[in-house]
């Protein structure tokens, strides 16, 4: 059986979308091929910066025979509904096979679908796949209407088989598909004719392209290793940044370069974002000194002068990125030293959102969220206050004005010069996490009250001027935002009056529907925790559910319940009686919820459920109010063996009315101390 | 592999000896205050309607805010651009643009020179396109762009635009640290002069007028003037009456929307347009351009055919 090999060479294709088009190219050819009947046993696609290659092993030489019916008209229909069905099906009326039907008898034809040389399905395939390519931003080119990530040179779409290789007859828009390729742009000349998979990787190795990215990144990774080693350093690892490289190359020579000592220095952080940022460029640690001093830039070339010129005009680009951060780290110490007071003054001109004011008054009404959030997190309030003051002075530094990424971090450094505590400073650093669900999140007292303080502000701020989100429009991160300050309560267990703070954060909010929209982030928080919307609804329906911490403790106590056997089944039970007590007051217009008396009570079921009922009360009770949900929940669970053991016993509709006004009453207490723990009636199933 | 080029003015003319070579028409630059070499008529109007094009140009530019008093090694607020505008792209343009960094003396066995993805757009155009950078050691020393959209009109065939920027460009290859020590004309001379002996004073006379000296209030009643003009020798009615011909005039309009982006680069260093109402200054103009590029259309240079 033959094997297929597919490139599409084109102008460089960027770096970031490499690996899904690859997989891209694999599946839609593979699927298209399979659809129309040809199978295959393995399939592998590569891309380089210049290329996506595709090698298909073991395809079907051609598809099947596919033999296919139609039922038509019955004989004794109009005519012109049998001479549609002929027109339609292309066959006369001679062709056709009577049957009989249940309707009588009918005609059917039957199509014989011949199989199909892989060739013709090939060509069919990838000239829908080059057309649909689902590129996340494609362009056209020259004259012709074509789009493809850049410009398509040339196609390899070539069939190969114990008789030799076959090039598949295709053509799109003017480019003829081929056995040839080129090699690397600079280190190769001319055209090179592939004979199958195995032939044209060996000549692209030959012609200074290396086809696999893992190949490429490995080769990157252990040669910057051995580099840095030799020098006796490491390379600071960045698995993105790796794979960004990888994308941009397609036969990387990594050259290592010194950081001048006049830049040495600069915080690492800087140093690493410019040179990563700007320059792709992988940083290189002395474990000596524990600075980053070296440089490690990743070229596609081999040169005579083993990279003598290269590394040289990487060194001056660096040193001009440097010296620029230097210019601003230079300056802003100056200003950190004085106090920092120029920037916190210049912040009164930056508006932070036309209606929300300059962020010098955002600054002003996070100090004071922060200094009440404090006692609740175990800060100082006056150091929460001091934090909150000088946390975004950084954000009219030099430094932050040219790496935007490094806020918050300058702000640390910043502070330290200026003379403020550790726990200060390291809140203006760590105020802004977590910024995504898998960011840490600050622990340090006074850094989660500015980390608090500065969200909700955020959020009570854009719910009073009502731009909350609307569907995938959030421009204002709002949702990060809450999910930031659930994480920042959940994972340091605070206790904290959500309603209270946002009506203190802002007169202006709608607490309870900025609430509500906390409960829905919740809900999407704890679903990838494995805690089912429904739980979480029947918490939300109890007192204090603007305590996060609270509220999350009893759904994973009712989860947990619920996965037992016992906590199932009394959700069975506890629903039967709720029923059964919901149709019973409805009917008689009256509320069953006080004195069941077990004197009344005539089968030892009954009376065991009221004993039952009484320890579960005298349990729950004390527990819940101990906030030790489990307790709570083993004891309504124990509640089950007599709720059905009842059930199966006693027929609660009596027609002794004594009777079934006490078993009714009976029932309302079973609903009233299960929904002491949750409201149960919201649990799905 | 050519001699390595001597001064800033010698890499001028190899870039425009080589694109004359390649075919392309060497024009002069457009004589108005411009951002980029992109606002050249030659290249916005140019590059909409079906009339193949190829143009070649140095575009002295101006971005207000850039301007550093002359001190910076290589911002500068005035600064030239090498523009290349060929209609449709052809398929070698990679080629003949590698061929261009050959003649100013960039030999690519000894560089590493690499196409990085770099998606451009104007929003004051209403135009983008996909391409690169380009890398050499690591520089960036020239943008490359196929047009896919300008003023709001899809490119049909498209442009394939080459965008040098020189200054840098140059002091990679002379091996230049300041661009104000950068050689101008052949260090030879009887009278040699440098970068800064020609630019300094303006980069310290135009970085206080940008930031402190330009009139505001003359800056925005000229902008609101502009935009009026612009869209008043729109108005008129095609055909013209003393000449019995139709004539749009396109060009003259286009030169007051250049005129509203420049006065608004300047608003902007000086720092009288707020973040808010920045985006509506840059609507204003990409109105204005969207306005020329639709009346460009229904021009004979613009493939209109009555």
């Amino acid at each position: 059986m033959p094997n297929l090999l597919i490139e599409l060479f084109s102008e460089e294709i960027p770096a970031r979308m490499q690996v899904r088009a690859a997989e891209d190219l694999k599946k839609l050819i593979t699927d298209g091929l399979v659809e129309a009947g040809l199978t295959y046993a393995a399939a592998a696609a590569f891309a380089t910066p210049r290329r996506l290659a595709l090698s298909i092993e073991d395809l079907t030489a051609e598809s099947r025979a596919v033999r296919e019916e139609r039922k038509g008209p019955a004989t004794n229909a109009p005519e012109k509904a049998i001479e549609g069905f002929l027109r339609s099906t292309g066959l006369t009326i001679d062709q056709l096979e009577v049957r009989d039907d249940k309707k009588g008898q009918v005609y059917f034809a039957t199509f014989e679908k011949p199989g199909r040389p892989a060739a013709e399905i090939i060509a069919e395939v990838l000239d829908s796949t080059i057309r649909n390519f689902p590129w996340p931003k494609s362009m056209r080119w020259g004259a012709g209407p074509l789009r493809w990530v850049r410009p398509l040179h040339s196609i390899i779409c070539l069939l190969s088989d114990a008789d030799g290789n076959t090039v598949v007859p295709f053509e799109i828009e003017g480019i003829k598909a081929g056995n040839t390729t080129r090699g690397h742009r600079f280190l190769s000349q001319g055209d090179i004719i592939v004979n199958g998979f195995e032939d044209y990787e060996a000549k692209l190795k030959r012609a200074k392209v290396i086809l696999r990215a893992e190949e490429r990144a490995d080769s990157i990774q252990s040669e910057a290793a051995n580099l840095a080693f030799a020098a006796g350093m490491e390379v600071v690892e960045d698995r993105g940044l790796l794979a960004e490289v990888s994308g941009l190359v397609e036969w990387p020579v990594p050259l290592m370069g010194p950081i001048a000592d006049t830049f040495l220095g600069l915080p690492p952080e800087v140093i690493q974002t410019s040179m990563k940022d700007h320059q792709k460029f992988f940083s290189v640690r002395s474990p000596k000194t524990g600075r980053i001093e070296k440089f490690i830039t990743v070229a596609n070339m081999e040169t005579v002068d083993h990279g003598e010129t290269i590394l040289k005009g990487n060194l001056k680009v660096l040193s001009a990125r440097l010296s620029d951060a230097k210019f601003f780290y230079e300056n802003d110490l100056r200003v950190a030293k004085a106090g920092m007071g120029e920037w916190l003054d210049a912040l009164a001109n930056v508006t932070f959102h036309n209606k929300l004011g300059s962020q010098k008054a955002r600054i002003d009404r996070i100090a004071t969220l922060a200094a009440e959030i404090a006692p609740s997190v175990g800060a100082d309030p006056v150091k929460a206050e001091e934090a909150a003051r000088i946390a975004k002075a950084d954000l009219r530094s030099g430094m932050v004005g040219e790496f935007p990424e490094l806020q918050g971090l300058m702000g640390r450094y910043y502070a330290l010069a200026a003379g403020r505590t550790a726990d200060v400073a390291d809140a203006a650093r760590d105020h802004y996490s977590p910024l995504g669900p898998s960011d840490d999140v600050p622990t340090a007292p006074v850094s989660v009250a500015v980390a608090l303080a500065d969200k909700i502000d955020t959020l009570t701020g854009f719910w009073a001027i009502d731009e909350k989100p609307t569907g995938s429009k959030d421009p204002f991160a709002l949702r990060r935002a809450a999910l930031g300050v659930i994480r920042l309560v959940l994972e340091n267990g605070l206790s904290l009056r959500l309603a209270e703070v946002f009506g203190r954060a802002n007169a202006g909010t709608d607490a309870a529907d900025l609430l509500s929209f906390f409960h829905d982030r919740l809900k999407v928080y704890l679903k990838d925790q494995g805690i089912r919307h429904d739980v979480i609804d029947a918490c939300l329906a109890m007192a204090n559910a603007d305590d996060l911490t609270l509220l999350v403790k009893r759904a994973q106590a009712l989860s947990a319940t619920l996965a037992t056997d016992d906590g199932a089944n009394l959700i069975q039970g506890f629903k039967r009686a709720n029923n059964i007590l919901s149709q019973a007051e409805e009917k008689d217009g009256v509320e069953y919820s006080f004195g069941a008396d077990a004197k009344f009570a005539e089968a030892d079921e009954e009376r065991a459920l009221f004993a039952a009922l009484d320890s579960a009360e005298a349990a729950i009770a004390p527990a819940m109010a101990a906030q030790d949900f489990a307790a709570a929940m083993s004891a309504m669970a124990a509640l089950r063996g007599p709720i059905d053991a009842f059930f199966g016993a006693v027929q609660v509709n009596s027609d002794n009315q004594v009777v079934r006004r006490n078993r009714l009453n009976l029932l309302s207490r079973i609903r009233t101390i299960c929904t002491m723990v949750a409201d149960l009636s919201r649990i799905e199933g | 592999m050519a001699e390595k080029p001597r001064s800033f003015q010698e890499i001028i003319l190899r870039l425009q000896n080589y694109w004359a070579q390649q075919g392309c028409a060497v024009l002069q630059p457009y004589d108005m205050e411009v951002g980029a070499g992109t606002f050249h008529p030659a290249t916005t109007l140019r590059s909409l309607g079906d009339r193949a094009w190829a143009a070649a140009y140095v575009q002295p530019s101006r971005r207000p805010t850039d301007g550093r008093y002359g001190e910076n090694p290589n911002r500068l607020q005035h600064y030239y651009q090498y523009q290349v505008i060929i209609k449709p792209s052809p398929a070698n343009l990679q080629d003949l643009y590698l061929g261009s960094l050959a003649e100013i003396g960039i030999d690519a066995s000894l560089h590493d020179i690499r196409f990085v993805e770099d998606d451009w757009e104007s929003p004051t155009l209403g135009a983008w396109g996909l391409g690169w950078e380009v890398w050499c050691d690591g520089m960036e020393v020239s943008q490359f762009t196929y047009f896919q959209q300008v003023g709001g009109h899809d490119c049909r065939p498209v442009s394939g635009e080459l965008t040098y920027g020189l200054e840098r460009l140059a002091m990679n290859v002379l091996g230049v640290d300041h661009v104000m020590d950068m050689p101008f004309n052949n260090p030879d001379s009887p009278i040699a002069l440098k970068y800064g002996d020609i630019f300094r004073q303006t980069e310290e006379e135009y970085s206080r007028h940008n930031f402190d000296g330009a009139d505001t209030e003359k800056l925005l009643r000229n902008f609101q003037e502009a935009e009026l003009e612009c869209q008043r020798l729109l108005g008129f009615d095609a055909s013209d009456e003393k000449s019995g011909k139709r004539i749009i005039m396109v060009h003259p309009a286009y030169d007051q929307c250049i005129k509203a982006s420049h006065l608004f680069n300047l608003l902007d260093a000086r720092g009288v347009i707020s973040v808010t109402e920045r985006q509506a200054y840059i609507g204003r103009v990409r109105a204005l351009a969207k306005l020329c590029a639709d009346a460009f259309v229904q021009t004979e240079a613009g493939g209109y055919t009555a």
